[in-house]
């Protein structure tokens, strides 16, 4: 069994695997190798750009891997993703060194400001880039499992689940607001200046960061699509449909939650420690609950259980968010409002859908119409 | 003594205000009775028997009531004069309820104090007023002169001339508006008109027109004359007929050191009737008498301040601990001052139930139409605070349209906020909703969806700024409990309308054919239809109800908070904690849900701060959620399963 073979059978991923592989040739090749002026040249904005795009991709992979193949609407998968960021955003923090406004060794600047004498003890270690990227997976998996533990073995299930992860993430959202938690208050983390010694201003590291998101998400979406085809993705769909009666059959259903939901928001939280050096912040907005409902709107849009359908959505929402943002501003939400009222109207099952509709019209269609939220 | 304490005066009715204000207040101690428990004794205590010390429980907006007729007063006057005259003094002793009194134990005046106090101080006659009182007609044009003396004397004959007009004539020369013609020497009222002044006589009223920079001169005065000018005026207005202005009056000479001040205290406390005025006369005379030359004296000032809830009486008392020699008197100060805290404290329990009522009602309004919608229809509408929202913004536009009603602007955008939200969430339901029944997960997709493009449609068509939303004047102001505990009006009439809601919309439920068609619906679908309900209608209605309700909650809203595009998403996660913690499709569960939360929050805040509050109270909901899936109050029988 190759590291390939969970591929076999998903068109649509083998498909978009080779699109990623495409892009993350070509990007490169064009910003890096093609002189400036010439019209094939690729910018270092949009290599940032397609870069976000990929680690959103992968975000919206975890969320799918949750909803569409363990029922599991979750409201809070912005909370895992950021967290994962304010991890990567510690360690670049620390790497600023004295080279921030105060020109502190140790503190980060916000701290010199607030008047701290010395690191709180959670930032001690997050200089060393392994404990970083330990915590970047241990942290969100943490507190996955945690909730998990507590709601998955009481059977909160469906909306009220749904509830409170929202809650959860609203809580995290207003948590890092305060000063006191020592992660920035209002302002987050910002002004990083390099990761791992490189420059991240510089066009090589940008493109580096690019490709790292691009092999993540190929990484992720084979790790997400092995777990679907294994027996223990077969229960999760079980789960999805029945899960009472999955229960009775024998299998410990919480326990399936748990380790399927825990291994999401890890990779959430790796999402989110790429996304991070990208776009250079990190602040508490990440937690916004309407970004963690926006991120279920990419998977809707494109294809709720399917996993590529996921790529795609969160690649064209977000490209739409770019250029409505940029050129209609008025129109991006009543864009984005109308398109969550289409998608969920019109097409239940996505764009992925329309293109699966036309291969097997009679013999699937019915059956994931059945399967309820 | 003894007459003070005669139950002896009927008030005359109240004017009609004065008896709403009663009966809310009433209504919102009884409010506070069923869940305050025993804090509810102190607050019956601390309102009523404090506030008097001869009626017993007056009632508390009694304040305000008229002064009594001029024939009732002098007769009383008259009735007490020989008491008073004999034991001047000891009218500073009897001031406040004893504890034991408070406690409704039988009254026991501390006799053993008063005769020493009563020999120690000869009594000082009650009219002050000189035989012959100079007339303001000579006195006024006296303070033309140069010299201070003459001025000073001269506001001195203008406070002793008993002249209705005279306090009006200081507090004039006291901020620097009286002037004095240069020519005639003639007092005028003066005011700022381009280069010169506008001149009024400051005796007639008469217009004077205008006049020359170099035509009017400021009557100066100096610091001494400011003082005393104080204490003038304090006196003046303290025998006003307006119980009001006296109040006041009282207040500003609770802390004065004066003693024609303090004489002029001891006058009014004999023929004062008003008890608050009363409290606060007695106060100050308590707090002068802390200043008195013989422990016995001191110690009879003492109990009287015991358990006031005046701040003064506090600093007083203070004061005295600091520098009292006498053992027996420090000791009573140190208890009186404790008795005081005490008390204190009680007040700010009752003043954190309070804000944690009106916190609750807040959360109980926004949350009762999510009740309906998701409780009982099991819709998940997330576009349930857009809904709060546009109630908000039809009662800014109603006020934009009657602008010179802004007091009466409320009763029409009830209303108008309850068909307007009413009618979008009708044609959300007709447009959306109806189609995904069954789906709950999607359901909420689509409302989020729909919430941007309602918040985008108030950004583009209104403003992306908050709007401003007014006060109509009976919201503003507050009903004082007590000196160290009052309810702002904002407050309490939103809690009373959540209650009103409430009840309005559990009558619907339960009294009437749509409420039984609903709940026979959101139990059983298809035995309702057989039975000949046409379920899409009450669909439609029903969430029609949920978010009139929330445009209702909107009116509300715009009373407390922002209106702004954004206000509702502030709202809707509170909301579904509500409803979710009070048990879904259960309208007690988000009353007692929405106020428990709302309790919880602000007697957290103190300790934690208003953030970390909010987010323990969102942990304990997490985690209660894990313990109870359902809520307090969870759905039974065959519904309850699906």
């Amino acid at each position: 069994m190759g590291p390939l073979t969970p591929l076999r059978g998903d068109t649509g991923g083998q498909v978009m695997l080779a699109v990623v592989l495409l892009v993350a040739i070509a990007v490169p090749v064009l910003n890096l190798a093609v002189p400036d002026g010439n019209p094939w040249h690729v910018s270092t904005y949009t290599v940032t750009l397609l870069g976000k795009y990929l680690s959103y991709a992968l975000l919206a992979v975890t969320v799918d891997l949750v909803w569409g193949y363990l029922g599991i609407l979750s409201l809070g998968h912005g909370a895992f993703f950021a967290l994962g960021g304010y991890a990567m955003g510690m360690y670049l923090m620390r790497q600023i060194g004295d080279r921030g406004v105060y020109g502190d060794p140790v503190l980060p600047d916000f701290m010199v400001f607030l008047n701290w004498k010395e690191l709180p003890w959670f930032w001690h270690g997050f200089d060393m880039f392994w404990l970083a990227a330990l915590m970047v997976v241990l942290l969100p998996g943490l507190l996955a499992f945690v909730f998990g533990w507590l709601a998955f073995r009481s059977r909160v299930t469906g909306v009220y689940l749904s509830i409170i992860t929202q809650a959860l993430t609203y809580a995290l959202m207003l948590a890092f607001f305060r000063n006191e938690m020592g992660f920035g208050g209002n302002n987050g983390l910002t002004d990083f200046k390099d990761i791992l010694g490189f420059n991240l201003q510089a066009d090589s590291t940008r493109v580096a960061l690019f490709l790292a998101s691009a092999l993540a998400l190929a990484v992720g979406y084979i790790a997400c699509r092995w777990i679907v085809t294994s027996r223990l993705g077969r229960v999760a769909v079980a789960i999805r449909d029945a899960e009472a009666r999955t229960r009775f059959i024998g299998y410990r259903v919480d326990r399936v939650k748990l380790a399927i939901w825990t291994f999401s928001a890890m990779l959430a939280g790796v999402a989110g420690a790429l996304y991070v050096p990208q776009v250079g912040i990190i602040n508490p907005g990440e937690f916004a609950p309407l970004n963690s409902i926006e991120l279920v709107v990419w998977v809707a849009v494109g294809g709720r259980a399917t996993l590529y359908g996921a790529v795609v959505g969160a690649v064209l929402v977000n490209y739409g968010k770019t250029y409505f943002t940029g050129a209609f501003p008025e129109a991006w939400l009543f864009a984005l409002g109308g398109l969550f009222v289409l998608v969920t109207l019109l097409l239940p099952r996505g764009i992925a859908g329309l293109f699966r509709l036309r291969l097997r019209r009679r013999t699937e269609a019915p059956a994931v119409r059945e399967a309820r939220a | 003594m003894r007459h003070l304490r005669q139950p002896s005066f009927r008030l005359p009715p109240a004017p009609v205000r004065t008896a709403v204000r009663t009966g809310i207040t009433a209504l919102l101690i009884l409010a506070m009775a069923a869940i305050g428990g025993t804090a509810w004794a102190q607050a019956g205590v601390d309102a009523g028997l404090d506030h008097d010390s001869g009626q017993g429980l007056a009632p508390v907006g009694a304040a305000s009531s008229p002064r009594l007729g001029a024939g009732q007063g002098a007769a009383r006057a008259e009735d007490g004069a020989p008491t008073t005259r004999a034991d001047g003094v000891t009218i500073d002793a009897v001031v406040q309820p004893t504890a034991a009194e408070a406690e409704g134990l039988p009254a026991q005046p501390p006799v053993e104090q008063r005769p020493a106090a009563a020999q120690k101080a000869p009594a000082p006659p009650v009219q002050t007023a000189p035989t012959q009182p100079p007339s303001l007609e000579t006195a006024l044009p006296q303070l033309a002169e140069r010299s201070f003396k003459v001025k000073e004397q001269a506001a001195q004959d203008v406070a002793a001339s008993g002249d209705p007009r005279a306090a009006d004539l200081l507090e004039a020369l006291l901020g620097g508006k009286l002037y004095y013609r240069t020519d005639d020497k003639r007092i005028v009222l003066a005011r700022r008109s381009g280069d010169g002044y506008t001149l009024t006589d400051a005796l007639s009223g008469e217009d004077l027109g205008s006049a020359g920079r170099r035509d009017a001169k400021k009557i100066i005065i100096n610091n001494r004359m400011r003082s005393r000018l104080r204490g003038d005026i304090a006196a003046l207005t303290l025998a006003s007929p307006d119980a009001s202005v006296r109040l006041s009056a009282a207040k500003r000479m609770i802390d004065t050191k004066d003693a024609a001040n303090i004489q002029a205290l001891k006058t009014q406390f004999v023929v004062e009737e008003n008890p608050q005025v009363r409290d606060a006369i007695g106060l100050g005379l308590a707090i002068a008498g802390l200043r008195a030359d013989t422990p016995e004296e001191r110690l009879a000032a003492v109990n009287d301040l015991k358990g006031s809830l005046y701040p003064e009486a506090r600093n007083a008392l203070d004061k005295l601990i600091r520098t009292e020699p006498d053992q027996t008197v420090l000791a009573a100060a140190q208890a009186a001052r404790a008795d005081i805290e005490r008390r204190l404290e009680n007040n700010r329990r009752l003043e954190t139930l309070f804000f944690g009522l009106s916190l609750g009602s807040v959360l109980v309004l926004a949350a009762i139409g999510l009740a309906i919608t998701f409780g009982v229809m099991g819709v998940i509408n997330m576009a349930h605070g857009e809904l709060i929202m546009l109630g908000a913004y039809t009662t800014y536009l109603v006020q934009l349209a009657m602008p010179n009603a802004i007091d009466y602007s409320l009763f029409v955008a009830i209303p108008a906020a309850f068909l307007v939200s009413g009618l979008f969430g009708v044609a959300i339901e007709r447009g959306v909703i109806r189609f995904l029944y069954g789906r709950p997960l999607e359901t909420l997709l689509a409302t989020f969806g729909i919430s941007l493009i309602l918040q985008q449609f108030v950004r583009t068509t209104i403003s992306a700024q908050n709007v401003v939303v007014e006060n109509p004047s009976w919201m503003s102001g507050s009903l004082a409990l007590n000196p160290a505990l009052s309810l702002t009006y904002n407050r309490l009439y939103i809690f009373i309308f959540a209650l009103l809601v409430f009840v309005a919309l559990l009558l619907v439920l339960k009294r009437t054919a749509l409420g039984l068609q609903v709940r026979a619906v959101s139990q059983n679908r298809a035995m309702a239809r057989a039975m000949g309900v046409r379920s899409a209608r009450v669909d439609a209605l029903t969430f029609g109800l949920g978010a009139g309700i929330a445009g209702v909650a909107g009116v509300a809203l715009s009373q407390l908070t922002n209106v702004g595009p954004n206000m509702g998403r502030a709202y809707i996660i509170d909301s579904f904690m509500v409803v979710v913690f009070g048990g879904v499709g259960n309208l007690w569960g988000t009353l007692v849900g929405g106020l428990t939360l709302g309790v919880a929050n602000k007697f957290m805040e103190p300790s934690t701060g208003a953030v970390l509050a909010k987010i323990l109270v969102l942990v304990f909901i997490i985690l209660f959620i894990q313990w109870r899936p359902r809520g307090l109050f969870p759905q039974r029988g065959r519904a309850a399963e699906q």
